[in-house]
């Protein structure tokens, strides 16, 4: 990152001793700031790393650590990127992983050397406030200061040497996307680390100082016995300072008299509730004194440094704003939006998606051809190429879904959807931030349900959670085009421009919102009952989507896609067709499949009659079995292994349980392999579709064989309502994995997961079961 | 300006009615019609919400701005040291305003 040796020299002159002790250890260095005030920006540009950067508040929530170079011939610091919090009094959980990080509460990560306050120059005022916080912990500190391209463009003129003057610590501007002021400010970092911790420039009142002073000096006794070395000489620090130490303890007095709770420590609990209580008697709202200073000081500071070259003008954001989060206008841009989305991404993939499914057609074809037949061929074509590619036929969809989502979370849009539809939130008792977190689940579930660590209330965030998987994502988009291209793609279009498929497709991201939000309801007027949840929510302004953020999001998004399709997809597919292969049939009608398969079906050829004898009660299922062969000769020698494999006798296991949602046995077989990840349905039924297939016969696109296939009586497995049916069910359902994992470990315990996959599995159940039987009733078929 | 009180005496310039001045007391900001400038004397709500209101510069003394409602008439949009922040009616009611010429500095 450093080309030119120059900003580090002088720190080597300056402070010898010191270098030459960071030149052994490595510094630890974190990035605090406001939410959205471009700390991961900077982080990535320091490390060289990739974290999601978005143009909304609460992006990052949870520490990430890279390598920085602070100069060439020093050891890289370590550099952390956290959550945004407006201030050190933590309510939320990102907040809390935050706060922690910066005044070194944790064990496991080093306590900071030195602190870069983030600083957004066009929103400098509030983001001082931290700031100011960060400079009474006494640790060392330098400002970065972001977005000076845009206050330059809104006129804003400030003056970075008067700002560091008055604060007394460096402030350094940068543009991380060009790469500027990233040498300065790791000059700055290095002097700061070993230069004396600066000082705040405010006082309380004369009521609260006497206050902080008497609380301080409850932990002074151990030194003011006349000896003067601490208990806290152990500290690697080469002097432990009296002054800096002195100063350390008024920060402490400061936190906890000024906390929300009582401390901690027994000693002292009373001295505080006394100390508040008297000043308590002097101004009821004594808490808000250090809020008070802070700002007064800040006004003051922003007076000397900040000219505004044109106050008063309407920013771009404000005109735009006019049309989108207008009362009329708003909410139809926001519905037009989604469809608008929904049928790009339908319409536009289908090319690709024609190339990738043909592609893996020959790839297999080539694959039967050059190898000789047998398992192995079998296995790699009719499982490994099958399943896997089934899956990732999909990616276009999975690309073009994620750039859109990239561009409205980039742009600024998603906090105005926050603000359009809080009012729904607020009716069934839901949090305002609980908005992002749910938007964030049309991707993916996953980060969704981290996001939900900016919510403060537990049980808000607890609610938001248990419905976050009702947001239709991805991985459900597969399932979806499936069953629109093979039911619904050749029929007219609504309005010249949409497609049925599309208008089914979004009824189904609906359905998903609205059970969604009665759940909800139900939820906080139960068990999760809590008063009327807050909003406070920043909407910042809007930028014109950065297309290296949007390649970002879209690379790390679909990479996570191809990953999945190359180790969960691949190994279930594998498996399945494991369980779809085995045991062999012994088929009576001359095999051809040459040495392989007859030395198989001689080893397992006795197990249907160990098992006829084993199980006794199986007699009467052998003739019964006998008898759907005959009426299944169409079906031949395929149809009849997959019957009797393990999986063809899951299937059948479990068909009466789902024989009343319309879905026979095969797709039992998907259904049971999708409670793994939801686009397994897709590669499964390419699985079972495909097992046994003569080789000769050109082997057919999935939607063909969905189509094509037939139920025990003749009739056509799946209907338009059949896939209807299956749709809803993969709308309420949770099956996901990963999902469950990360519920597990957000709610740290088993009982909330488990809860959400019943209750979603129930609903699932019940609405596909109204689906069918009613649809029927209404006489679709 | 350290205590409301303060802002109120800072504020009313030589002239200005007591009337005028109660009238003024009496408004928070989820009332205050739309495009008004005013100025913050003081946040009441529970704790908690009142000091996130503050740490985000919601202070006595602080000039706001209503800019609009949300479609259903809540949140609301405000303007407050130069960003925008939504809020509901709940958390708007809260905050006690003061319009009149005096407010800009
Ligand atoms: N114009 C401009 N935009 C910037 C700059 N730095 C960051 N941004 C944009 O500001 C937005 C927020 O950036 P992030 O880096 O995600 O901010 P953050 O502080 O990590 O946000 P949280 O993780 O939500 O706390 C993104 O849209 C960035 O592209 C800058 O110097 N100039
Ligand atoms: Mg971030």
């Amino acid at each position: 990152m450093t080309t030119t040796l120059k900003s580090p020299a002088p720190v080597l002159e300056t402070a010898p001793t010191q270098a030459g002790d960071a030149a052994t250890r490595p510094l630890t260095v974190a990035l605090a700031g406001n939410p959205n005030a471009g700390k991961t920006s900077l982080f990535n540009a320091l490390t060289g790393l990739r974290q999601k950067v978005a143009n909304y508040p609460g992006v990052t929530v949870e520490r990430k650590d890279g390598h920085w170079q602070l100069a060439p011939d020093l050891p890289d610091a370590q550099l952390i990127d956290l959550p945004g919090l407006y201030s050190l009094d933590a309510n939320s959980i990102d907040e809390q992983i935050a706060r922690d990080v910066i005044t070194g509460r944790l064990t496991s990560v080093p306590k900071p050397d030195c602190i870069i306050a983030v600083v957004d120059a066009t929103n400098l005022e509030r983001n001082l406030y931290l700031a100011t916080q960060l400079l009474e912990t006494g640790r060392p500190l330098v400002v970065a200061l972001t977005m000076i391209d845009l206050a330059e463009r809104h006129k804003l003129e400030i003056d970075a040497a008067r700002l560091s003057d008055a604060l007394g610590v460096p402030v350094v501007p940068v543009v991380a996307k060009l790469r500027q002021g990233l040498d300065a400010l790791a000059a700055a970092v290095l002097r700061a680390a070993e230069s004396a911790p600066p000082v705040a420039g405010w006082r309380l009142s004369a009521e609260a100082e006497r206050e902080l002073e008497a609380l301080a000096a409850l932990d002074a006794p151990v030194n003011g016995d006349g000896i003067t070395p601490t208990v806290a000489a152990t500290t690697d620090a080469a002097t432990t300072d009296v002054a800096t130490d002195a100063s350390a303890r008024r920060y402490g007095a400061l936190v906890e008299l000024y906390a929300e709770e009582l401390p901690e420590e027994a000693g002292h609990q009373a001295a505080v509730a006394s100390a508040r209580a008297r000043l308590a008697e002097g101004n009821p709202r004594w808490w808000q004194e250090p809020l008070l200073a802070r700002y007064n000081w800040i006004e003051g500071v922003a007076r000397r440094t900040v000219r505004d070259h044109k106050p008063g003008r309407t920013r771009r954001t404000d005109r735009i704003d006019r049309f989108v989060t207008h009362r009329f206008f708003g909410p139809l841009i926001l519905f037009a939006l989604m469809l608008l989305i929904l049928q790009t991404i339908f319409s536009w993939a289908q090319l690709p998606m024609d190339v990738i499914d043909g592609g893996f057609g020959r790839l297999g074809e080539l694959v039967r051809a050059t190898l000789a037949p047998g398992l192995l061929t079998d296995l790699l074509v009719d499982g490994v190429i099958a399943g896997v590619g089934g899956v990732l036929v999909f990616l276009p969809q999975i690309l073009l879904l994620f750039f859109f989502i990239s561009l409205l979370e980039d742009s600024g849009y998603m906090a105005r959807a926050a603000f359009l539809m809080d009012r729904l939130m607020r009716g069934v008792g839901l949090h305002g931030k609980a908005f992002m977190p749910l938007l964030s689940s049309f991707a993916c579930a996953i980060p969704g349900i981290m996001a939900t660590r900016t919510i403060e209330n537990p049980k808000d965030r607890l609610a938001t959670i248990l419905i976050a998987p009702f947001m239709s994502c991805s991985a459900r988009l597969p399932v979806y085009t499936l069953m629109i291209a093979a039911f619904f793609s050749r029929q007219e279009k609504l309005l010249g421009v949409l497609s049925v498929g599309v208008v089914i497709i979004m009824a189904m991201y609906l359905l998903g919102i609205v059970v969604a939000v009665a759940v909800a309801w139900v939820l906080k007027h139960t068990i999760l009952k809590s008063p009327p949840p807050p909003l406070v929510l920043e909407l910042p302004p809007y930028r014109m989507p950065n297309p290296v953020n949007v390649l970002q999001t879209i690379r790390s998004r679909s990479w996570m896609f191809v990953r999945r399709a190359g180790t969960v997809i691949l190994a279930i597919s594998i498996l399945l067709w494991a369980l779809v292969t085995f045991p062999r049939v012994n088929a009576a009608t001359g095999d051809a499949d040459g040495g392989a398969a007859a030395a198989t079906a001689n080893a397992t050829g006795s197990a249907p009659d160990e098992r006829a004898t084993t199980a006794g009660r199986d007699e009467t299922v052998q003739p019964a079995a006998g008898a759907s062969n005959v009426a299944e000769a169409v079906d031949g020698d395929a149809g009849e292994q997959i019957r009797q494999s393990y999986a063809g006798r899951l299937g059948h296991l479990i068909e009466p349980a789902i024989a009343p949602l319309g879905f026979d046995w095969k797709m039992g077989i998907g259904l049971v392999a999708s409670f793994a990840a939801r686009e397994t349905l897709v590669s499964t039924l390419s699985i079972v579709y495909n097992v046994g297939e003569d080789a000769t016969e050109e082997s057919n696109s999935l939607i063909e064989a969905v189509r094509n296939a037939r139920r025990a009586d003749g009739s056509p497995a799946w209907t338009p309502l059949v896939a209807v049916s299956m749709m809803v069910f993969f709308v309420l359902a949770c099956q996901c994995m990963s999902t469950i994992a990360i519920v597990r470990r957000e709610t740290n315990s088993w009982r909330w997961p488990l809860f959400m996959v019943s209750y979603m599995l129930l609903l699932a159940y019940v609405a596909s079961f109204i689906t069918y039987q009613g649809g029927r009733l209404l006489g679709f078929s | 300006m350290g205590s409301p009180d303060n802002n109120l005496t800072d504020m009313n310039v030589p002239g200005a009615r007591a009337a005028e001045a109660g009238r003024r007391m009496g408004t928070t900001l989820n009332t205050l019609p739309h495009g008004t400038e005013a100025r913050v004397v003081s946040v009441d709500g529970e704790s908690a919400v009142a000091r996130r209101l503050m740490e985000m510069g919601v202070v006595p003394g602080a000039p706001v701005c209503v800019i609009k409602a949300a479609p259903l008439g809540d949140p609301i949009e405000v303007r407050v040291r130069g960003y925008h922040l939504a809020l509901r009616r709940t958390e708007a009611q809260t905050i006690r305003v003061v319009t009149g010429d005096e407010v800009k500095p």
